[in-house]
């Protein structure tokens, strides 16, 4: 009787296991795509890029203080729309400890700069020209904005245009204490 | 637990066909046979014992070979619908709506089913996946069910033999020895049994002679083998197992290598190569005027020191130059890059003449990099053209008439000059795309205008980048399974039982798990050698009984 | 003479071997009393060996020739591998020869040999370069693997149709009289492609269309038989070509779909010819030959050439075809419909090995078996090559 029992729970375990392993597999094979992108709460990567005007900006050093990180490029429209609002959001929450960078994804710095200029504009902005931060940050759709706390966690990622009224609670979600 | 007890007095577990101890046929269906059903040795499958819980249901629903078989032969069947049409993965297709346009357009209503029907992306569903998944549980479970007894019964084998099991055999010889003395007999077997590599014991009277006795255990190397390539193939899901991404790279660009952090990747040069041959038959037929014969990214790996962060490109190491061919990926830290696609001839770079369009006289030339355009380009002191702004993809003019581009990729550069000569020293704009002039307005005809002169193209090329951790787990899944396979096709299992009887007359029995005609070769040495009877093959006078019986439905 | 011409002569010389040994073969069966396989061969059996061996060393040659030529090993193209198939269905009888003495098998082994190559003598024979995906030394060691490996399950088959012949009653009416009947109509639907191709080739017909494929291009095609079926929206180039019967929609290759039917229907004229002129089924009158089949040696040869050849056909056909896709695209597995197909055959093999080990599947039920396998093997050199289009395509 006892041997029987034992045999039964063997066979049980084993089965399980199989049947998990199998299900985990499946599971998985389905929800892959999502594991690979940055999620909210991750640690946001460190980065470093080299501004239009010379200055170079680090991510880590703006610890304590809120990132407003926005991917554009100048062939998008809805960036082009939303640039206006952020820029002036920007003059109203730089005071506050929130940090506007704008990342353009690998053009030339003549259409950046005429681009920004026509739009009259003046926030930081940088080039990735080795598309290695948008890499790293694993961006498909422009634009993207990535809402980084001032502990350095993703605080959000946003895919798609902004209205100003966006902008204004995401840049309060991001402000330090 | 149940046992059933031989005449012999030896306890065999339920579900025995033939006693472990003696040989005796135990089940009526064993007792009927002519010639004994060997398979397992006639050892009791575990599952067939019980039949009590749930737990020995599932089980024992695995552990049928039939359920096995018909897991195959559905598999089989299902992955033949994958090739009707072309899978997704092979449709060049972005999104759901163009990947149903696609198998609609191509294959009409029985297209749209195909991929309504999830067949166009087969091979990925859960139910495909769970299908190969109750294929594994079958292996494991049916292995341990019929391995494990068949290996208790194989290593307690006994030398002597009951006559109704050596009867029962399909090779068999009873009778006098055709010449010298029986005290001899046994003695001549085993010494030309040993020559034959056979493993010789004797018990008294009886002798036994054994050979290739693991190839027994191949079905279930083999099976061991093709779990461990499954197993590997499943840890692809686990994260950091896996890496497979692609990138775009022009000649002359670095990137960042996606899926490969820390590494950049600078393409020096996309050769594109033909062969030179006369065109065969077989390309005539089809239309095609040249034969690809190499697709090359000559390029540069290089290496962010550690502490480097993304974005910096100032501390780049070389790793290695390389030139990625088809067949000839490069190879590094556990990645490996793959030629895989190319454009060619993509717009690098215009160059434009200043041209007074009454005289037609030159200015000089403009060549603007269409990556990286200037603000100016300075001819001479008092002449330059000043690149007012560039649209590397133009499509047209919004509602605003402000020009739009559609890429950040000049497939249709767009340019608003303003050119700046000695007549001209307030400068004249002029809008100029491919086979399109809009010139300044207000001031009435311009005096100067950008003529076209050429191009520079550049090539770009497509790279797979892919990191794969279970290859290794797959190499020795392969390798058991194959080994297995190897064991268990090409030795087989051969035994020969012979026994002295009281009578003086010699019973000689022999079993083979495959390839009867090599024992009996074996056997007609012997018998020849110790003057043994002539042994019969039990099963060959049924043959045209069973021509006469055997009808398939 | 140069090297290219030697190749194509020492074809031709094989060719003409297997034939002799065929009809040697016959002869060694009418001519003598029954008796088992152990007992040696007759002269004329023997003399067919020899017969076969010599082809076989001229079909060596031919491949040798052609390799050192173009420089890669041929099996790149449908008349390379179909040939190397024909080579290597011939070696795997030589070698079943050689372990068991029985000449018989090649009274079926020799004639697939013959049709196969006939088959590959309909495709282009030029030698072709190679496309960068092809040059690796691995399309060398797969290919002749795998072949290698389904020449050997092929002979199960052989060993299958001969246990058939002789197993299944030609005047009793029924599933399995109709369905062994329907394996030789087919062979004889092979024989009406030779004839039908190389007849109109004979006679130099050619038609050139243009037509519309699916992507909207317009591309021509040269039909080398009169075409029952047009291309999408066809117009004759040729002058006075005649105006397919029926026009097809463009993801119908309407070129191949002609050959189809007219092999169909040369082959079921040859057909009913042969059952005219006879006033007997096929199998009628190969029952005769098959009379001295022993059915138990038979159906181990059967068994034991899928032992064999498994093996072989996994390491070939899945690991070997593994290596390279990963060498060459970065992922050993890529269910490109070349790759499904091996593993459906291997999948059948499979099943078939243990439906005979666990489930006793023995004699008749084996030898069908082993025939639907070999049907897979054709319908992944034909079909999957021809019609089904993907990274192994030769067409």
């Amino acid at each position: 009787m006892d041997k029987k029992k034992k045999r039964s729970i063997t066979r049980g375990i084993i089965l399980a296991v199989l049947v998990l392993a199998i299900g985990y597999t499946i599971y998985s094979s389905f929800t892959k795509e999502k594991v690979e992108v940055i999620q909210r709460g991750d640690q946001a990567p460190n980065f470093e890029l080299v501004g239009l005007n010379g200055e170079t900006y680090r991510l880590s050093d703006f610890n304590g203080e809120g990132v407003f990180l926005n991917f554009w490029g100048t062939w998008c429209e809805p960036c082009k729309r939303e640039m206006p609002a952020m820029d002036r959001q920007y003059e109203v929450f730089k005071d506050q400890g929130v940090n506007l960078l704008t990342i353009n994804i690998a053009q030339s710095e003549f259409e950046v700069e005429k681009f920004l200029n026509n739009l009259g504009v003046d926030f930081p902005t940088a080039i990735d020209k080795t598309k290695s931060v948008m890499t790293a940050y694993n961006i498909q759709p422009l634009p993207t904005t990535i809402l980084i706390s001032p502990d350095g966690k993703v605080e959000n990622i946003i895919t798609g245009e902004m209205s100003e009224s966006d902008i204004i609670s995401y840049m309060e979600s991001i402000k330090p204490e | 637990m149940e046992k059933i007890v031989c005449t012999c007095g030896h306890e065999n577990a339920v579900g025995t066909k033939i006693c472990g101890n003696c040989g005796r046929p135990l089940t009526e269906e064993a007792k009927s046979q002519k010639v004994l059903d060997m398979k397992y040795d006639g050892s009791a499958i575990r599952s067939k014992t019980y039949n009590k819980s749930i737990v020995d249901k599932i089980w024992n629903f695995f552990s049928s070979v039939k359920v096995g078989v018909s897991l195959i032969i559905i598999t089989l069947v299902v992955s033949s619908f994958g090739t009707i049409f072309p899978q997704e993965f092979y449709v060049t297709a972005g999104t759901d709506a163009e990947r149903a346009l696609y198998y609609q357009t191509n294959y009409g209503s029985i297209g749209t089913l195909y991929y309504n029907l999830g067949l166009a992306d087969l091979y990925s569903t859960w139910w495909f996946q769970a299908l190969v998944g109750m294929l594994g549980i079958s292996i494991i479970v049916a292995s341990i069910d019929r391995g494990l007894p068949l290996h208790k019964s194989l290593k307690n084998q006994r030398v002597k033999r009951h006559e109704s099991f050596m009867r029962r055999q399909r090779i068999i010889a009873e009778g006098a020895i055709t010449k010298e003395d029986t005290s001899k007999t046994l003695d001549k077997v085993e010494e030309k049994l040993k020559k034959l590599n056979y493993k010789v014991r004797r018990d008294g009277t009886a002798l036994l002679a054994e050979k290739g006795r693991f190839a027994r255990y191949g079905p279930y190397i083999n099976h061991l083998g093709l779990i461990t390539f499954l197993v590997g193939v499943m840890l692809h899901q686990l994260p950091g197992m896996y890496v497979d991404d692609s990138m775009w790279i022009r000649e002359g660009e670095t990137r960042a290598i996606p899926g490969m952090n820390g590494y950049f990747l600078e393409n020096k040069q996309f050769i594109f190569e033909t062969h030179d041959n006369d065109p065969t038959t077989a390309q005539i037929q089809q239309g095609v005027n040249a034969v690809a014969k190499n697709y090359q990214t000559d390029v540069v790996l290089y290496k962010q020191s550690e502490d480097a962060l993304p974005g910096q490109t100032d501390q780049l190491e070389i790793v290695k130059e390389y030139s990625i061919r088809v067949n000839h990926p490069l190879e590094h830290d556990g990645f490996a890059l793959y030629q895989m696609d190319f454009r060619l001839n993509e717009l690098k770079a215009m160059t434009f003449s200043l041209t007074n369009k009454e005289t037609g006289a030159s200015l000089g030339d403009v060549t603007i990099d269409l990556r990286n355009p200037k603000k100016e380009y300075v001819i001479d002191e008092q002449t330059k053209v000043i690149l007012v702004n560039y649209f590397p993809d133009f499509t047209g003019f919004n509602d605003k008439g402000e020009p739009q581009t559609a890429t950040p990729n000049p497939n249709n550069p767009a340019f608003i000059f303003n050119m700046i000569t000695p007549d001209t020293p307030e400068g004249e704009i002029s809008f100029v795309a491919i086979q399109q002039t809009v010139e300044g307005s207000g001031t009435g005809e311009n005096l100067y205008k950008m003529s076209f002169k050429g191009v520079d193209t550049i090539n770009m090329s497509g790279l797979t980048i892919r990191m794969d951790k279970t290859i290794p787990l797959l190499v020795v899944g392969a390798f058991i399974f194959l080994l297995g396979l190897t064991i268990g096709s090409y030795w087989n299992h051969r035994r020969v039982w012979v026994e002295l009887l009281s009578d003086g007359n010699i019973r000689l029995a022999a079993h083979t798990n495959k390839n009867w005609f090599g024992i009996k070769k074996e056997i007609n040495v012997l018998t020849e050698y110790a003057h043994l009877p002539q042994y019969i093959d039990q099963l060959d006078d049924e043959d045209d009984e069973k021509i006469k019986k055997e009808t398939i439905e | 003479m140069s090297l290219i011409d030697l190749s194509g002569n020492l074809l031709e010389a094989a060719f003409i071997a297997y034939l002799i040994a065929t009809l040697l073969i016959g002869g060694s069966i009418k001519s003598s009393k029954p008796d088992g396989a152990e007992k040696r061969a007759n002269k004329w059996g023997y003399l067919a060996i020899i017969v076969t061996i010599i082809g076989f060393l001229a079909h060596l040659g031919y491949f040798i020739t052609r390799w050192i030529y173009s420089g890669h090993a041929p099996v790149s193209n449908m008349f390379e591998f179909s040939t190397a198939f024909g080579m290597f269905l011939v070696g795997a009888f030589i070698l079943m020869y050689f372990m068991y003495r029985v000449t018989a098998l090649g009274l079926v082994a020799l004639p697939i040999a013959l049709l196969i190559i006939g088959w590959a003598a309909m495709f282009p024979r030029e030698v072709t370069p190679l496309v960068p995906s092809l040059q690796s030394h691995w399309l060398t060691i797969h290919v002749i693997t795998a072949a290698l490996g389904q020449s050997i399950l092929a002979i199960s088959a052989v060993a299958g149709l001969l246990y058939l012949l002789k197993a299944v009653d030609p005047k009793k009416k029924g599933k399995e009289r109709f369905w062994l009947e329907a394996v030789l109509y087919f062979l004889v639907v092979i024989v009406g492609f030779i004839a039908v191709t190389s007849g109109f080739k004979a006679a130099g017909y050619e038609a050139e269309y243009s037509y519309i494929n699916k992507d909207d291009q317009e591309l021509t095609i040269i039909y080398n038989l009169p075409p029952f079926f047009g291309m999408n929206e066809s117009q004759a180039i040729t002058e006075g070509a005649m105006v397919p019967l029926i026009e097809m929609p463009a993801f119908i290759h309407a070129a191949k779909l002609t050959t189809v039917v007219w092999s169909l229907l040369v082959g079921t004229v040859l057909y009913l010819l042969i059952r005219l002129i006879t006033r007997k089924r096929i199998i009628e009158m190969l029952n005769p030959l098959a009379t001295k089949v022993n059915l138990q040696l038979f159906d181990e040869i059967g068994y034991r050439s899928v032992l064999i050849g498994f093996p072989v056909f996994s390491l070939g056909a899945l690991v070997f075809a593994m290596i390279w896709a990963e060498q060459a695209w970065g992922r050993f597995w890529g269910w490109d419909p070349k790759e499904v197909w091996a593993l459906i055959t291997w999948l059948f093999y499979a099943a078939f090995l243990h439906l005979r080990l666990s489930r006793g599947w023995e004699g008749r039920k084996s030898a069908w078996l082993a025939l639907i396998g070999f049907g897979i093997i054709i319908f992944n050199l034909v079909v999957v090559n021809l019609v089904i289009a993907g990274l192994h395509s030769y067409a």
